[in-house]
């Protein structure tokens, strides 16, 4: 005879798999909300979900990825309850072909984009036209030292707050392409290691996602701090979203109502962003 | 009875997996075709400029970096690949698949901690680039090319080594001109089989390539491979952008397609000489 294993083996694994299966779907809520999207705004909403689950333990808060435009299409499709995005909305977007509202937007926070250097880095400060230059690829050096410019993807709602915000010259209509041989990665996090690594790297980043290894740097002598954010003198600014297709889920409701609450409002002010009532 | 009935359900699962397969390739094809009609085939294929957003759809930095960071692979994995193969099957006993069972995205981990920044100060520019890339995916194709090598160079039937002993030859002309010569279709296997993973890699070479858009000019240049191109924008690509990625995995899988067909060809080939040789020998 072959190999024989004790007869009990196969009911005792089987009644602990369904143990195990049972007792993880067998929380008891009494609903759940499910967020989807931007990779700038998931750390954030995470922070709010934590703290929502604190008053609220029968509701289940779920927090996916996976960027803006699929944070949009997530809402739209009905995939996620709410959809975040760090990029304002397409024309096309909020609006379907008879011109009909078909999202609604809910800005949560303000984000500045810090433009960072590594903490060694001797820069300090950058002028915005020598900014422009560097990531436009006129010029590779600054002060005779050579710089590496990292930016992110194509597609990106970081990027593009950034490029409009930067790659438009004063006076000028047309906005300056990003250079291709700029270094490109496809998150906030992985700039920052980048920068981080090395002392000539210039890259930028959302603001609260800012840490010892990497140091903001002043655009035309202005620091991103909460001062200078909210009296509007520091420019790469830009709202985090969120975006519904509906305003009659009571669950979403009581959700976005916390998030813009005083308590979930400092809560995220906390980590660098700026609250969504405080600007200009 | 029962037999039948296990036959019938393994073949329904080897059917359910080849009908996967063929979904995928039609999905691909269905969604990328349009955009690169729509673009124009020629435009597509040669245009140097990747811009999405502004409407400029051409891959050819991307495909030139696939090559190159390929080669590259090639170049560093192929002579160290064989030779190891060699020891291992001539000089001692296997030992090695481990690496095999690495994840990539640890090879990835290591290039940026390791090698990343040791190119960046022994060779100066970023350090992200086509070298770091090429010597990353050198090393992920080693398994493959040893372990394959390794086998066919065991089954080479020792009377070719014992003759080739006892007509004077030296250990190293025995290993060189008579076991590797007898190896070959076995070897050339692994290095199309290393190729293959080389050209589909994906995450460590996000992690190591630097993923710039420009057409690479020297191995320290930061390139973007079609692979990398697909991953990097997927998330957050819509409308024309998504199916531009989508055309980019078309060109992919016609790459991968031609490598595979030339691959069987070359080694039929091979296999045919092979008899036609032993056959003048008798």
């Amino acid at each position: 005879m072959g190999f024989r294993y004790p007869k009990l083996l196969v009911p005792a694994l089987s009644a602990t798999l369904i143990c195990l299966f049972l007792s993880s779907c067998g929380k008891g809520y009494a609903g759940k909300i499910i967020l989807a999207g931007s990779t700038s705004v998931e750390p954030f909403a995470e922070l709010w979900a934590e703290a929502y689950a604190v008053t609220h333990p029968e509701v289940n808060v779920i927090i996916q990825g996976g960027g803006s435009s699929a944070g949009v299409e997530s809402a739209l499709t009905g995939t996620s309850d709410i959809g975040m995005s760090s990029r304002e909305l397409k024309p096309e977007e909020e609006f379907d072909s008879g011109g009909q509202k078909i999202l609604h937007i809910v800005p949560v926070a303000f984000d500045a984009i810090a433009v960072i250097a590594n903490a060694k880095s001797p820069l300090t400060n950058i002028t915005s036209a020598q900014l422009r230059n560097l990531f436009a690829g006129h010029i590779d050096k600054l002060d005779a030292r050579p710089v590496t410019v990292v930016t992110r993807e194509e597609g990106s709602g970081t990027r593009k707050s950034f490029e409009e915000s930067v790659m438009k010259a004063p006076g000028s209509k047309t906005m300056e392409r990003i250079s291709n041989s700029a270094l490109v990665q496809d998150s906030n996090g992985a700039i920052r290691e980048i920068v981080a690594g090395d002392p000539n790297a210039i890259g930028y980043i959302s603001l609260g996602l800012v840490d010892k290894r990497v140091k903001p740097l002043a655009i035309d002598n202005i620091l991103p701090t909460v001062e200078t954010i909210k009296n509007g003198n520091y420019k790469i600014v830009r709202r985090f979203l969120f975006v519904l297709k509906t305003r009659n889920n009571p669950l979403s409701e009581d959700f976005i109502k916390f998030c813009l609450s005083p308590e979930g409002q400092n809560l995220v002010a906390k980590k660098g962003l700026i609250k969504i009532k405080e600007t200009k | 009875m029962k037999r039948n009935t296990a036959g019938k359900v393994l073949l329904l699962i080897a059917l359910s997996s080849i009908a996967s397969l063929a979904a995928i390739t039609f999905f691909i094809f269905k969604e990328g075709l349009p955009l690169i009609f729509k673009v124009g085939i020629i435009n597509f294929l040669t245009g140097k400029e990747w811009s999405p957003s502004g409407g400029e759809f051409g891959i050819l930095p991307m495909i030139l970096s696939s090559v190159w960071i390929t080669l590259g692979a090639l170049v560093i994995g192929v002579p160290t690949g064989i030779s190891c193969a060699v020891f291992l099957a001539e000089i001692i006993g296997d030992k090695t698949r481990l690496l095999a069972s690495i994840p990539s995205v640890v090879y990835g981990f290591i290039g940026v901690v390791i090698l990343v920044p040791f190119i960046r100060e022994t060779f100066g520019g970023p350090g992200f680039s086509l070298l770091a890339g090429s010597i990353i995916l050198g090393i992920m194709i080693l398994p493959t090319i040893i372990s394959i090598s390794t086998d066919s160079l065991k089954a080479v039937p020792d009377s070719f080594r014992e003759a080739s002993i006892s007509m004077g030859a030296t250990r190293w002309q025995t290993t060189i001109f008579i076991t590797l010569r007898a190896a070959r279709t076995g070897i050339l296997a692994s290095v199309i089989l290393g190729m293959g993973r080389a050209i589909g890699e994906t995450m460590a070479v996000i992690m190591v390539a630097g993923n710039a858009l420009n057409i690479p000019h020297s191995p320290l240049d930061p390139i973007r491979p079609l692979t990398s191109n697909i991953a990097l924008e997927m998330g957050y690509a819509t409308g024309d952008h998504q199916k531009a990625l989508f055309a980019t995995g078309v060109i992919l899988f016609i790459f991968i397609m031609i490598l595979n067909v030339t691959a069987t060809y070359i080694s039929r080939l091979g296999l045919k000489t092979d008899s036609l040789s032993k056959g003048q020998n008798k």
